[in-house]
């Protein structure tokens, strides 16, 4: 698989990188490289392995549905930039 | 040209844990923002979800309400995209092998029975709150709600009219309530509908280019939006124009639906398997002890309601809409095994419109089963009659005599005359007193016969059996 710079952009744009035309083009060479690099590893012969979504062979440990948090809103909030009414203010974001 | 509806549904239903999916944060309604946001919530560096046993076994309950397959091992995934009441830059959910897959449900609309089949539901975390009103500019941002634990029930498109999507939300509704997995409170947005509508011409097997209407918080703007939008797209293809696939919103005030983000500018989510969280293991013995506590599921329930007690398809489903109403009118049937039709009446009328008049809850009547069915049984004993028992009803109600129907029956005086003798006696007296009407009677006027009827009633306050009254006027007029 080839990439284009649009793709660049495109996948740029989905991460909120901003990027300009000579990074585009230097991002393009690097991401290439990591698609040929999949490409070489996609052609060892995997039928007949399940594929696994963890590298270790374990599974999850539940927790016990109990409330074990108390409120400590102040003290996250004194590091946080921006506080009101105890909410977080953050630059407006309206999709 | 005649056009099909085509819709599927994506139904979010917040289960009903303590603490959230990943955290031991509160997940209790309307608390102070940010006081149920803790530090896994927030996102902060080094933390790690762990996940809540109370969310596994209600999505694994579900899975075994309706017959669906419980995948094990349920992976979780990562969904990403960027908003700031995320805090993590991605939702944790699950796309490959969700913990629920397949199953179905049976829906009603009028005399018509359809199963609708499942795709899935799987787990994952909801989001925080933003608010946008003016805060210099910026926006709030509220965690509390972020990291509450969802389960997302996707259906698949087999639903061909707003009526069906709409039962099969209410059943849904119905179901998650009664297996006691969501508290189901739509104006909290424990239970929020979203639809995928498209249309094609009837016959058609290609489905049409469709639609996502969001966050349809109630049964009625899901099948306003539904409608509205069937029509839109109709109106599109028949001036010869092409639907574009886009996510579009419901606007309650207007009526209508409008494009909130198209295809093009869609999100890829780029889903991969969290590597904070290893496969989820459900093993066969964990899922029988889940079975065992499931109860008698409100399908079974309708067609036991049918075969056992003759009721009317109609009158099972309205018993079992929800689980507080079928388990009044199961302990009010114990008592009268052999009326369960009157049984259903009363419940599905005088008890129902006294709910409704007065915004109650069927858990909240304030005339217990066993009030109800004493009463019913003088009923159908013939101690008093179905117009004296709405008074005795209202007793009860009311609270009058401790709820004692028969104490309070007497204390009316609303015992009715069923002794033969004493009957006749009012009947000799009438036909005395109104030979005008005899006459007429025999003269060949019929009313003249409810007229003599109406006297008996009257000179006995309406508390002669009226069945009785009429077999003994009909004797006496035909016998002289």
């Amino acid at each position: 698989m080839t990439l284009s710079t649009d793709d660049v952009k495109q996948i740029a744009s989905l991460a909120y990188i901003k990027i300009d035309e000579d990074e585009t083009k230097a991002v393009l060479a690097e991401l290439s490289d990591i698609f040929k690099l999949i490409e070489t590893m996609q052609a060892v012969d995997t039928s007949g392995v399940a594929p696994m979504s963890h590298a270790q062979d374990v599974v999850q440990r539940l927790r016990e549905d109990r409330v074990s948090e108390s409120d400590q809103h102040e003290l996250y909030q004194s590091i946080a930039p921006q506080v009101e009414e105890g909410l977080y203010l953050v630059p407006k974001v309206i999709e | 040209m005649q056009w099909e509806i085509v819709i599927g549904l994506e139904i979010h239903a917040q289960l009903s844990t303590q603490s959230k999916i990943f955290s031991g944060a509160s997940i209790a309604y309307g608390a102070m923002p940010n006081t149920q946001a803790c530090i896994v919530d927030l996102a902060l560096p080094g933390v790690l979800p762990v996940l809540n046993q109370g969310a596994v076994e209600r999505a694994v309950k579900f899975g075994l309400a309706i017959g669906a397959k419980i995948n094990s091992p349920s992976i979780f995934a990562r969904k990403n995209y960027f908003y700031p009441d995320l805090p993590k830059g991605y939702q944790i959910s699950q796309y490959e092998f969700p913990i629920v897959e397949g199953g179905n449900i049976r829906i009603q609309t009028g005399e018509t029975e359809k199963d609708i089949r499942l795709t899935r539901a799987h787990l994952e975390e909801d989001a925080g709150k933003s608010l946008h009103e003016d805060f210099h500019g910026m926006s709030g941002i509220d965690l509390n709600r972020a990291g509450t634990p969802l389960l997302e029930i996707v259906s698949e498109p087999d639903m061909r009219s707003s009526a069906e999507a709409v039962a099969y939300a209410k059943i849904l509704h119905a179901l998650v309530r009664w297996i006691g997995i969501c508290d189901g409170n739509m104006q909290e947005g424990s239970f929020r509908c979203d639809a995928n509508v498209s249309v094609r011409p009837h016959g058609s097997e290609a489905f049409g280019k469709r639609c996502e209407i969001k966050n349809l918080n109630s049964f009625r703007f899901l099948e306003k939006a539904i409608e509205f939008e069937a029509e839109r797209q109709i109106e599109i293809l028949e001036d010869g124009g092409s639907v574009r696939q886009e996510t579009r919103l419901y606007d309650a005030n207007k009526g209508e639906t409008r494009t909130m983000r198209s295809k093009e500018d869609a999100n890829d989510y780029r889903y991969f398997p969290d590597p904070d969280l290893l496969p989820v293991e459900i093993k066969p013995d964990w899922i029988a002890r889940l079975q065992e506590t499931l109860p008698e599921l409100p399908q079974a329930r309708r067609e036991r309601y049918v075969s056992d007690f003759g009721l009317s398809a109609y009158d099972a489903s309205v018993l079992t809409g929800s689980r507080e109403l079928s388990e009044y009118f199961e302990a009010t049937v114990k008592q009268l095994p052999a009326q369960a039709k009157l049984c259903a009446n009363w419940i599905m009328g005088e008890i129902s419109a006294r709910l409704n008049k007065t915004d109650m809850d069927i858990a909240a009547c304030p005339v217990a089963p066993e009030a109800l069915a004493a009463l019913l049984s003088r009923i159908d004993d013939g101690t008093i009659s179905g117009k004296a028992a709405k008074t005795v009803f209202d007793g009860l109600w009311q609270g009058e005599m401790d709820q004692q129907v028969d104490a309070i029956i007497d204390a009316k005086g609303l015992k009715q005359i069923s002794d033969d003798s004493a009957i006749e006696q009012q009947v000799d007296a009438a036909l005395a007193a109104n030979a005008q009407l005899v006459a007429d009677f025999r003269g060949g006027k019929e009313k003249a016969f409810n007229a003599l009827v109406g006297k008996v009633m009257k000179a006995t306050q309406g508390k002669a059996n009226p069945a009785q009254v009429n077999a003994a006027l009909r004797k006496k007029l035909s016998g002289q």
